[in-house]
Parts: C-alpha cells; structure tokens; sequence
C-alpha cells in the first residue's frame, strides 16, 4: 500500500512537473458543432468567411434599413461614425479616419459588422446581407463597381486604400511577423 | 533650491506658519471638499453637535450623507457632459480619492455597447483554435481552479486625449485622467488554464471575445510576460465583477492598455497571427504625423499627474502637501519629481507605500505657495528607467494626432487669484 502511494506520487512528479492547475481538467470538452456556433472571427487571408454572398445593390437596401438612421444616407456620418470619404486627410490637422479612407483590410470590415452591427441588435443581419452591406460601404468609397457582388472568395482580394498606412510598434513587431 | 531637494526642511517652515486661513485654502482644494455640509465649520468646540444614537446597523455600508463622490459619464474628448445614454466611458474622481486602491463603484468604466448584466449559471467561456483539447469552462470551474490575486491598475488607452492639441482651462483632472483606476483583481492564471487546454507551440497570439452586444474581440501577443502575469478575473476587490466590470468574467493584462482586458469574456482563440479586430486596426491605432498608424502600441507607458491642487481648484497662499499618482505599465514607479516653476527646477517627492508593479502609486511632496503665478507638475521615472516625457518631446515623437497613449508631464498653471488650471507645459 504505500509502495503503490510511493509509485503513484513518483508517478505524478514524473508526469506534472507543471502548475498546480494542471494536475487537474476543468471544464469539458468543447465540440466541434458549438465551436462553429461561436467561431465568428474573420482574418485578413479570409479564414473564418462563411459561405454566402451580397450585391451592392442589395447592400443598398440593407443600408437604408439598418445602418443610415445613425451613419447618414451615405455613410456622411451622423450620430456615429462617418463610414465615407476622408482619403488624404490622414496627414492633415483635422484627420477624418473612415472606412476608404483609414481601414487596412475589407475582411476587418465584415468581420465588425457580423459581430456588432446594427448597434441595436447586432448579429441580426443574415451572412448574405452582411456581405451585401459590406460592398454598399466599400462601393460608397469608391473601392468596389456598382455591379459588384461579395462572397467569401473576393472579399479578401479587396484591397483596400490604407491598406499599406500602417506599421507595427517596435515591442510587438516580431510578434506579427512571426506567423507571416 | 537643489534639483534634488526632499522637501522635508521646506515642509517643517510651512507647518509652523500654517493658520486658519491657509488651513481652510487647503481643505477648499483637498479631500474635505467632498464633505457637503462642511461649509458651516465648527468655530469652537461649543459648536460641535452634541453625541446621538446612530442608524440601526445594516447589512451592507453606504457613504456618508456628507461625501459626495462620483464618476462622470462622458463621450469621446471634446464631448463632455453627455446624457448617460450617450456615454462611452464614466471617469474616476481622482481629484477626491487618496491612497492607492480605487473604490468599486468608482472604477472607471469604458464599453462598446452597454453594460450587459449576464447570467453566470447560463455564461460559458470557450477556448479553443491552436489547442490540442478545445474546452467550455463554467464560472463554477473557473472559480474551483487555483487563483492568484494581484493589485493592478488599468487605463483605458484614451485617458489624457484632452490635451493633444489644446488646453481646456475648464477641465478637471477626473476629466482629462478619469479612465485610470486600481483595484485588487482576482482570477485564474492565464497560463495554467492555455497549458490545460494544450496550446500549440506556434500559437503565439490569443483572441479575446467578449459576450457583450459589440463582440469585442481584441488580439493578445502571448508573451512570457503576459502568460506569467494575466488572469480570467472573476472577482474585484474581493467581491464578484460588477456588471460595468465585465461580470461574471474579464481577462486582465496588467500593464496594457486597458482594452485587452476584455470584459464578459465568452470566447479565447489561440492563433498563429493577429485576428486584426476593427478595435486593433481602425480604433485604437495611433495616428503619426506623415498619415501612417502606429499598431499595437499596447503598453502604457510611465505617467503621473498631481491631483491636489488640480483643475479647477482654488488654493490660498502658504503650506501645501501637493499629492498625485505616477503609473507606469513597465513596472514600479521608481521616482517622482515635482517642478513649481514649469519644469525649470526639480526635486523629489515621497512615494507613498505601497509602491507595486504595474499598479497606481500615490507621492506627495510639501509646497510653500508664495501666491505668485506658478506652473507645478510631477515627472515619474519607472523601475526599467522610463522617464515620463515632456509634453514638447512627445508631441515632436508623435505629433497631435494620435488621440491615444498621452503620457506627457501634465501642467496646472495657479494664478494670482489662486485658481487652477490645465495649460499645456
């Protein structure tokens, strides 16, 4: 009995030379179905795009449905954010950041949308009309055809105007290079 | 005056001089300006009202009748005295507290679509991605694991956007330093719960996702640093989260800029890159003169300001025990210094015990107000020697527009009549 005591703490050093935590599981096992529930989150090369797709004119409605009442008619802004216009601004006294003019990537885009827009109930437009209104923004901006339609495929080959204005700060710079 | 001077001999002469009258100009600036009903101050011992029975003894403490104490709610700089409706953020009272630990109710609060009062018994936190064992915690697990507790300060990246480009002589410390607050936090160590789920070796950066109606998410750089010292916190001075804090789960980052430390935590992902949330790239990026954004400038870096006197205040002539705070998000402050004269002259202050990495320190330093105009201010200097710049060497770094990460030495100019207020430099 305590040469099996002795075996299974011998055991147990061996094994968990880790933090306390670890000798214990907390929590289950998440599947595979509930992670895609939750597993929102867009990157710029397009992982996480789900499949669907929207029109610009499409988007258009979708726009004056949900988006105009707080960002203008256009995108101007009004109570929240101007969402069009600004390019060449960026380096002037009175910088005006939106959408064409300061946004890196059209995926970032979709991405805030999907998960926090409309304000009021987010998460409320379907992926067809995210992508739609999605393209409403960008054709706003002068960056995609009044024919244009969006789907998982083309979105990340947007390119966006700001999309080479930023640099990363020294402490984290070989952080995101790292994955690249 | 030496640039070094402690102050204590100064400190001596005030006190012996000090009279009514600058005792009253104190307290018009200090703490006791908080107490409602001290206008009327007892004049002679006659005055004092007589002892009585009190209110029956109560299941939980409220302030005094007499403290008036509390946040403002705010909307972005420049968009002051908002309907709380329109509110972004709710600024601490800097000016009326003392030490080093901000009150529950009094830590600043900043979210992205409301304060969200969520169900622990239905909240689940989610980690997954770049893991051998992908799993769903409960509060209840997350409370049964080992946990550490750690006194920390967190500011929101925005605290001090007030100043970039102009002085508002009308603003107060709360209003231009409000989105900074200390609180002991406790939770479970980031790395135990990443090393149970079995991160990859190559998962270098973890999403954080909140349960709020805005998702936020926000990419965290898994160094060794923030491995060993973040934690899914559960509990803020003793007590579960409040809603505006992130109940019933945070992540905290001690150090970073207070964003990272997202509130409803739901949701962990383990990546090999940056997720490039819109709060990475279109908001909380600093804007540098040539147009071009400075990313993940995460830290926040070595700041102090003195919060008595302060904007708006109005001081009297004679002995003043001058008292701020300095932070650094590289670790403790290891000194600060006072200036009377616009940053001319210097010499030191007292640091005030506790003085804990990463977390507010309180100093204090003796001034003697000869009522000429002056411009006072503090300069903290961190354990890893980051000297907190002045404001002409930050603004010729970064220009004015990157709306975040102010850290300049702050300015409160007194004039003639005693009033104080913010100036640039």
């Amino acid at each position: 009995m305590f040469l099996l005591r002795g075996l299974f703490l011998a055991l147990a050093l061996a094994l968990c030379p880790a933090p306390v935590a670890n000798a214990q599981s907390f929590g289950r096992p998440a599947t595979a179905a509930e992670i895609a529930l939750w597993d929102i989150d867009v990157r710029p090369d397009g992982k996480g795009l789900p499949a669907g797709s929207g029109s610009v004119a499409r988007g258009k409605e979708v726009f004056a449905g949900n988006c105009a009442a707080c960002h203008g008619t256009q995108g101007q802004g009004g109570l929240q954010d101007r969402l069009v216009g600004g390019v060449g601004s960026l380096a002037t006294p009175a910088p005006v950041k939106t959408v064409g003019s300061f946004w890196p990537y059209a995926t970032t885009l979709f991405d805030y949308i999907h998960r926090a827009m409309p304000y009021w109930a987010p998460g409320s437009l379907g992926v067809d009309d995210t992508y739609a209104v999605s393209a409403y923004i960008l054709h706003l901006n002068g960056i995609l055809p009044s024919d244009a339609v969006l789907d998982q495929h083309s979105l990340p080959q947007v390119k966006m105007p700001n999309r080479e204005g930023f640099f990363v700060d020294k402490e984290f710079r070989r952080f995101v290079n790292a994955g690249r | 005056m030496g640039k070094t001077d402690t102050g204590d001999s100064t400190r001596m002469a005030g006190l012996a001089k000090r009279n009514r009258r600058t005792f009253i100009g104190e307290a018009a600036g200090g703490v006791i300006a908080t107490l409602a009903a001290s206008k009327a101050a007892a004049e002679t011992l006659a005055d004092v009202p007589p002892r009585m029975m009190g209110a029956p003894v109560s299941g939980r403490s409220e302030r005094s009748s007499f403290a008036e104490l509390s946040r403002i709610p705010e909307s972005t700089a420049g968009k002051r005295n908002v309907a709380a409706a329109d509110a972004i953020n709710s600024k601490t009272p800097l000016q009326s507290l003392v030490g080093t630990i901000t009150p529950s109710d009094l830590h600043y609060e900043r979210s992205h679509a409301g304060v969200p009062d969520l169900d622990p018994a239905k909240h689940r936190l989610l980690i997954h991605g770049m893991a051998a064992r992908p799993t769903v915690l409960r509060v209840a697990d997350l409370r049964a694991m080992p946990s550490f507790s750690r006194i920390m300060f967190l500011e929101c990246s925005g605290n001090g956007w007030e100043n970039w480009k102009a002085a508002d002589p009308s603003l107060t410390v709360q209003n231009m330093y409000g989105m900074l607050s200390t609180h002991e936090w406790t939770g479970v160590p980031l790395r135990a719960l990443l090393d149970m789920v079995g991160r990859t070796a190559d998962a270098r950066w973890m999403l954080a996702e909140g349960g709020d109606g805005s998702g936020m998410a926000r990419s965290i750089p898994l160094t060794d640093e923030i491995l060993d010292e973040s934690m899914v916190a559960y509990a803020q001075n003793g007590e579960s989260l409040r809603p505006a804090h992130g109940f019933p789960l945070r992540l905290l980052v001690p150090g970073f800029e207070g964003n990272m430390s997202v509130k409803w935590l739901r949701r962990l992902k383990l990546g090999d890159q940056p997720f490039m949330t819109r709060w990475e790239t279109a908001r909380y990026t600093g804007l540098m003169p040539d147009g071009r954004a400075r990313q993940f400038h995460l830290r926040q870096d070595v700041n102090s300001v003195i919060t008595n006197p302060s904007g708006m205040m109005h001081i009297e002539p004679g002995y003043h025990r001058v008292s701020g705070i300095a932070w650094s998000g590289h670790g403790k402050i290891e000194k600060v210094e006072f200036s009377a004269d616009g940053g001319l002259t210097w010499r030191r202050a007292q640091l005030n015990a506790p003085v804990l990495a990463k977390a507010q320190t309180r100093f204090e330093v003796d001034w003697e107000w000869d009522g000429s105009p002056a411009k006072i201010l503090s300069r903290s200097t961190d354990e890893k020697g980051n000297i907190q710049p002045d404001r002409k060497t930050l603004v010729g770094e970064l220009g004015t527009n990157a709306v975040f990460h102010y850290n300049a030495q702050q300015t409160w100019a007194v004039d003639r009549q005693g009033r104080v207020t913010n100036v640039l430099a």
